[in-house]
């Protein structure tokens, strides 16, 4: 996985409640035996019409929103489903961090593992961000993981909070499971215990 | 710490390796696994050169994509789909974990299958790259969604890194009035606490009207913990989960089922163990309910009428908004008074033998209202059997229902089985998100009861008045 680096990007602003992962990638998309190529089918059916003509007034799909790389999300934001086809959208989209007041867990585990900074804030702070988002001259904010501040157009800062594991794994650009297994001798151990006592399991 | 543990503590006590801060890793007993979250798990394996850790442990079932018509054998009706099949095919036999190909008579919904192959246990940790995994949890196991990610980790490792959630009870005491099930319970519940209020949490469901549930009707309950947004949902086992498990297949037999059932009897909360929130409701007050909107937190008793927008707040007034436009409806009409196109009864939320027995029971001599279009997808092949020996099918078929082969079908639209634009469904299933059951289309989640009854008046229905 890629490291995740400080950035300066664009942030869209989506305050609808409940984005679920059906709005994020139908299910016609799920039939995929790759992870890659689902940027154009992020928000399908918000994005384009019946025909497959792009609908105008959907915020990715204008200037400067088109090539955002942040969303300041409603709360809520990925409900649904564990897809993880809804990262790989997002991801391929552009988009590197998702901001919001609260997450769907599974989503919100499906992100990181992904390279996707997932960032919960308080309604206040969301809300000004949302503002800044909604403002194309204010849009631009700079996601610095390493010191855990949102850098907004006008000099201020917002702090946020994020598991040490998860700052850890993103920073460094960490596989999961070549961590997991650099403690298989614990997991051997682990299993051998326990298949002694749940011998039907 | 405290000493007095909640079930779910006890489970994640016995399978935790170790723990960092607040990361943890926690060993996995079942791990099942379906056509469509897995293949980028598997090619992940075969790149990195490795093997299923467990393939005793694993276990693999084709639902979401496959067709539902009889002759799916040879016509599997869209190339994308089958290519995924023929994937987790080559899959299931290179890494030589347990199979239940589409020609299996076992073959069915993993959640469905799962429990009736005897796989799911009580005190186990299971796992599957589909959210409502939760069903699980009806047997008192630890049980969850995970992302494809997750499932490579799980198949190369058989352990997950996880975070410990909160504790969360929800208590339904009483007795449940006539016409109220199951579903008309869980859904109730997400009403009261809204599709966020179980974020974070392990839900554990009891109280006098939980366990005067059956099984079909906790896995119902379970089911959708995660629509309540709780990742999990748990039901302490006792005699009818035991009986419900005796002589499944892949249960343990002899001296181990009676060691399996001592320990068994130890799964349940201390009468002192904390909750970090609780809620309850009174079974009696629970009425059959209906969906009228795109979120399953948007429910309301079928005797009630659409919402107008002064009953909303803050960012709920856009929402509730967006949800009327979206589902063609009116505040101030009567639900009762909503018609129809297409009946939905099937999904892992309602597919089992008890809900097409209850849906039996009220379309027996009746028809399907002229102009419905109506469809039962059982949820496996078994159920599809054991219901077509049981007469059920030849009733639903006299009825005018289509009598459909086993999978996800409808609840998702994967396969050819989907809405037209606008086409509103009474359904049986999980979710009522837009676009879920086929572009445009408007799904209204309720019990197979209330389903039946809608498919019969060719409106939203209040079972009770039939």
């Amino acid at each position: 996985m890629e490291k995740f680096t400080k950035f300066q990007g664009i942030a869209a602003p989506m305050p609808l409640i409940n984005i679920d992962t059906d709005m994020l990638i139908p299910k016609q998309f799920l039939k995929t035996i790759e992870r890659t190529g689902l940027g154009k089918n992020l928000f399908y059916e918000m994005r384009y019409d019946q025909s497959g003509n792009i609908i105008k007034d959907f915020v990715l799909n204008f200037e400067p929103y088109s090539k955002s790389s942040i969303i300041v999300g409603g709360a809520n934001f990925g409900c649904g489903s564990s897809r993880e086809h809804a990262p790989w959208a997002l991801k391929d989209f552009g988009i590197k961090c998702v901001i919001s007041t609260s997450f769907a867990d599974i989503f919100f585990n499906n992100c990181f593992k992904n390279g996707i900074l997932a960032i919960v804030l308080s309604d206040k702070d969301r809300d000004t961000l949302m503002d800044d988002a909604q403002n194309t001259e204010k849009s631009v904010l700079t996601i610095d993981l390493e010191n855990q501040i949102i850098l907004r157009r006008n000099g201020d800062s917002i702090k946020f909070e994020v598991d040490d594991f998860k700052k850890y794994c993103l920073l460094n650009g960490l596989d999961d499971i070549g961590l997991t297994l650099k403690n298989f001798e614990k997991i051997s151990e682990f299993e051998k215990n326990y298949t002694d006592k749940f011998s039907w399991s | 710490m405290s000493k007095f543990k909640t079930l779910y503590d006890k489970i994640w006590d016995n399978h935790l390796i170790y723990s960092n801060d607040d990361t943890s890793l926690i060993y996995i007993d079942r791990h099942l696994v379906h056509e469509v979250t897995s293949p980028q798990a598997f090619e992940g394996l075969r790149t990195a050169g490795r093997r299923v850790h467990s393939p005793q442990k694993t276990i693999a079932v084709p639902d979401h994509n496959v067709a539902t018509t009889p002759d799916r054998l040879t016509n599997f009706g869209n190339e994308e789909g089958r290519k995924q099949l023929e994937t987790l095919d080559k899959n299931a036999k290179e890494f030589g974990v347990h199979y239940y190909p589409v020609n299996d008579i076992r073959q069915g919904i993993v959640h469905i299958i799962g429990p009736e192959q005897g796989w799911t246990l009580p005190g186990m940790t299971i796992v599957c790259g589909d959210s409502h995994t939760a069903t699980h949890g009806a047997f008192g196991a630890l049980a969850h969604g995970i992302g494809t990610s997750e499932v490579e980790h799980v198949l190369a490792t058989q352990t997950l890194i996880q975070q410990k959630s909160k504790n969360m009870k929800v208590e339904v005491y009483g007795k449940l009035g006539k016409g109220v099930t199951a579903k008309d319970i869980t859904l109730s519940i997400i009403g009261k606490t809204g599709t966020a209020g179980g974020t974070g949490h392990v839900i554990e469901y009891c109280g006098s009207a939980i366990r005067d549930l059956s099984m079909e009707g906790r896995m119902t309950v379970c089911n959708m913990a995660i629509e309540g947004g709780a990742r999990a949902g748990l039901i302490a086992p006792d005699e009818k989960t035991i009986n419900y498990l005796r002589d499944k297949p892949n249960a343990p037999k002899g001296k181990e089922w009676d060691k399996a059932l001592e320990f068994w009897k130890t799964l349940f909360s201390d009468e002192n163990a904390t909750f970090d929130k609780e809620v309850s409701l009174n079974a009696a007050d629970i009425a059959p309910v209906v969906t009228w909107g795109t979120s399953p937190e948007d429910v309301l008793p079928i005797t009630e009428k659409v919402p107008s927008l002064s009953n909303f707040e803050g960012s709920k007034i856009d929402a509730a908004k967006r949800s009327l436009d979206y589902m063609g409806l009116k505040p101030g009409i009567r639900l009762q008074d909503i018609n129809v196109d297409a009946v939905f009864i099937g999904s892992c939320t309602n597919g089992r033998i008890e809900d097409l027995r209850e849906v039996e029971r009220i379309v027996r001599g009746k028809k399907v209202k002229s102009g419905v279009r109506a469809m039962v997808v059982p949820g496996s092949g078994l159920v599809k059997k054991q219901a077509e020996e049981e007469g059920i099918a030849n009733v639903l078929i006299e009825a005018g229902f289509d009598w459909r082969m086993p999978g996800c079908s409808m609840c998702l639209a994967m396969n050819a089985d989907q809405l037209l634009p606008e086409e509103r469904c009474a359904a049986t299933s999980n979710r009522n998100f837009e676009g879920r059951q086929g572009r445009g289309g408007r799904t209204h989640l309720m019990s197979p009861a209330m389903a039946a009854a809608a498919a019969i008046t060719g409106r939203l229905t209040d079972v009770r008045d039939l």
